[in-house]
């Protein structure tokens, strides 16, 4: 059974509605991942999580319980703000033994507890300190630790890295997993970072405006999104403009407006005559040099293009490609050699070519 | 720049002249060994000998000493409990109920000695005395301490009361666990402000005091109807000491709501 259970759960502020018509359902252990935009509603659904505020329509379960009525500290439910939240006039160990003190619990289960929860996040040493004396990922780590201490059944985590450094973010994408893992309680963690969420879910709830767009497991997100937005949102990808030609078992023909016919991984209940876009991720493009031994014939979807402009990111290089008929196309290629920022120049004549089952069609 | 600082340089030692020099006059004064404040004589602590031994200055120093700690005691809980409020509701009418202990702080000293003091008479039909003095002075005294209170309380992070709650604190312990200790040094600063204010009032405490009972700033006014003695002096530097030292205190502990540049 879920742990959690949101069902058609509406709220509004004014006009405005911040959550619509949410249904989801956790599943005990996961690592739960709500990813979209700022402003579609991330926190205000964590918020209805929490119990800081109650749905105007729907209601929540947790473990098959409804939650209706019942007061955030009656829910054990933990929430890591990305503020941290840390009490200021407390000492590491006290903000990290709150929730044992407030639960009544006597002082030697707490000293037992303390002492195994300081190790998991690696802060023995800095039981004593305030968190004034800290730094950025240590507050993070004390508000894990505090969060986690009495075991809820879920931890919500908004945004809790949106406050370190890019270097400091991947070690600590890195030790959340660990820990998750560890501790086998389940996450709920909020993000508009898409390499985040990617990175770290089990599972991910891609929001807009309020609604879910798709749940999936990352590679389902992200290889085969279920609408433009979601196409959008994650990574970058070409979207082209194309007609279905011809919808078959087995065998899907799709026409790109000024380029010509491609074949494209087939999907369901699909008519000929209908448009739609067709969304391919950079790197499943090919390029060879035309002319070269190298060329890509053996692939279906083959055109010929122009290299129109680079961008160099280091491990990779974007290039923008322009195919024969005016239809620009991205693509990533690893940069392999060593010490070599490219493989071709602006300006010169590229075969491109992508494999049969690569992309998605996407109904407007 | 720097040919106009002598201007400014003497603009600023005219007001500061201006504002010090009579206090320190009645500081040296008070030690002054003779009967007038015209020339300096001697020095002589016999001033304040001989204020220690007058039962009337004596008898009014209580009265201000426990008027002002049972108003400054009242007062701290309900303006604490105002600035709480003040920070908690957040927009809308219930924002201006809070609000309105904020007035007398506002207000003309004669308007609300004169307020109080149809009140008191007209409406409640009260004897004058300590009863009147102690509400008069609860009365101006709350605004204060909800200022400094709400102060403190504006300078922090909101979600630390959330997280209290989320990990397990019912309101109750919230308030006595996180929000408390806290608030804790805008409320010490807000008593002493309070006790300051009361034990120094003497415009409203003038209307509402009635016959029967003095406090020290009466005591004095009602000497210097004759002539200012060095007694006076002497009371007056002592006052004056009291004074300063709380408000120094109380600008330490709560810098935010007694700073001076806004
Ligand atoms: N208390 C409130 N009163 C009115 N509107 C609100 C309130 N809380 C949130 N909103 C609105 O609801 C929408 C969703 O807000 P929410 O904070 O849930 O977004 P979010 O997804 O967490 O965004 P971010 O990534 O920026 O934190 C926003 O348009 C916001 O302005
Ligand atoms: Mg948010």
């Amino acid at each position: 059974m879920a742990i959690l259970e949101i069902r058609n759960v509406t709220r509004r502020f004014a006009s405005l509605k911040a959550v619509d018509d949410v249904s989801l359902s956790i599943e005990a252990g996961e690592f739960f991942t709500l990813l979209g935009p700022s402003g579609c509603g991330k926190t205000t659904l964590l918020r209805l999580i929490a119990g800081f505020d109650e749905p105007d329509d729907g209601a929540l379960f947790l473990d098959g319980a409804p939650l209706a009525g019942i007061p955030p500290e009656k829910r054990p439910v933990h929430t890591v703000f990305q503020s941290y939240a840390l009490f200021p006039h407390l000492s590491v160990a006290h903000n990290i033994a709150f929730p044992l003190r407030m639960a009544g619990q006597n002082d030697e289960q707490i000293r037992q507890l303390l002492k195994e929860t300081l190790e998991l996040v690696h802060l023995a040493d800095k039981a004593q300190h305030f968190p004034h004396e800290l730094s950025g990922g240590q507050k993070q780590r004390v508000a894990l630790a505090r969060g986690l201490i009495n075991k809820p059944r879920l931890l919500l985590l908004d945004e809790p890295l949106g406050a370190l450094d890019a270097k400091l973010r991947e070690q600590m994408e890195g030790e959340l997993i660990a820990l998750q893992r560890e501790v086998g309680i389940t996450f709920v963690f909020v993000t508009h970072s898409q390499q985040e969420a990617l990175a770290l879910s089990h599972r991910i709830a891609v929001m807009n405006c309020g609604r879910i767009e798709q749940v999936d497991c990352p590679e389902q997100i992200y290889g085969f999104p279920k609408n433009r937005f979601v196409a959008d949102f994650i990574g970058t990808i070409n979207l082209l403009p194309v007609e279905v030609r011809e919808a078959s078992h087995g065998r899907l023909r799709l026409a790109v407006d000024g380029l010509g016919e491609i074949i494209a991984a087939p999907a369901a209940g699909l008519k000929t005559g209908e448009r739609g876009s067709f969304a391919l991720r950079p790197e499943q493009v090919r390029v060879a040099a035309a002319g070269g031994h190298h060329e890509i014939p053996e692939l279906h979807n083959h055109f010929h293009g122009r290299v129109r402009d680079f961008l160099y990111l280091g491990d990779v290089t974007v290039y923008k490609l322009e195919l024969d008929n005016g239809v620009l196309i991205e693509a990533l290629l690893a940069n392999s050699a060593p010490g070599r920022a490219k493989f071709f120049e602006i300006g010169d004549t590229v075969s491109v070519g992508w494999r049969c089952d690569a992309g998605v069609y996407l109904r407007d | 720049m720097k040919h106009r600082t002598p201007w400014l340089w003497g603009a600023a030692l005219a007001v500061y002249a201006f504002l010090y020099l009579p206090l320190a006059v009645v500081v040296i004064f008070s030690f002054n060994d003779s009967q007038l404040n015209a020339q300096w004589v001697g020095f002589t602590t016999r001033w304040y000998a001989k204020l220690f031994a007058d039962g009337e200055m004596l008898h009014a120093a209580a009265n201000s000493l426990a008027i002002a700690l049972t108003a400054a005691s009242v007062a701290t809980v309900l303006g604490t409990m105002a600035g709480i409020a003040m920070q908690r509701w957040p927009t809308g009418v219930l924002r201006a109920l809070p609000g309105l202990v904020l007035t007398p702080v506002a207000m003309p000293e004669i308007l609300l000695g004169v307020s109080l003091l149809l009140f008191f008479r007209e409406v409640l039909d009260l004897t004058l005395g300590l009863v009147s003095i102690l509400v008069a002075h609860i009365t101006f005294s709350i605004g204060f301490v909800a200022i400094i209170v709400r102060a403190r309380l504006a300078g922090m992070d909101e979600s630390i009361f959330e997280a209290a709650r989320d990990l397990g604190a019912s309101p109750w312990q919230t308030f006595r666990c996180v929000t408390l200790p806290l608030i804790a040094p805008g409320i010490l600063a807000g008593f002493l402000m309070s006790f300051t204010l009361s034990i120094d009032d003497f415009v409203i405490t003038f209307f509402v005091a009635g016959v029967g009972v003095t406090t020290l700033p009466l005591q004095i006014y009602s000497m210097i109807k004759v002539a200012v003695s060095p007694e006076v002096n002497a009371v007056s530097t002592l006052l004056m000491a009291l004074t300063l030292t709380l408000i120094f205190i109380a600008s330490r502990l709560a810098p935010d709501a007694l700073k001076v540049k806004p």
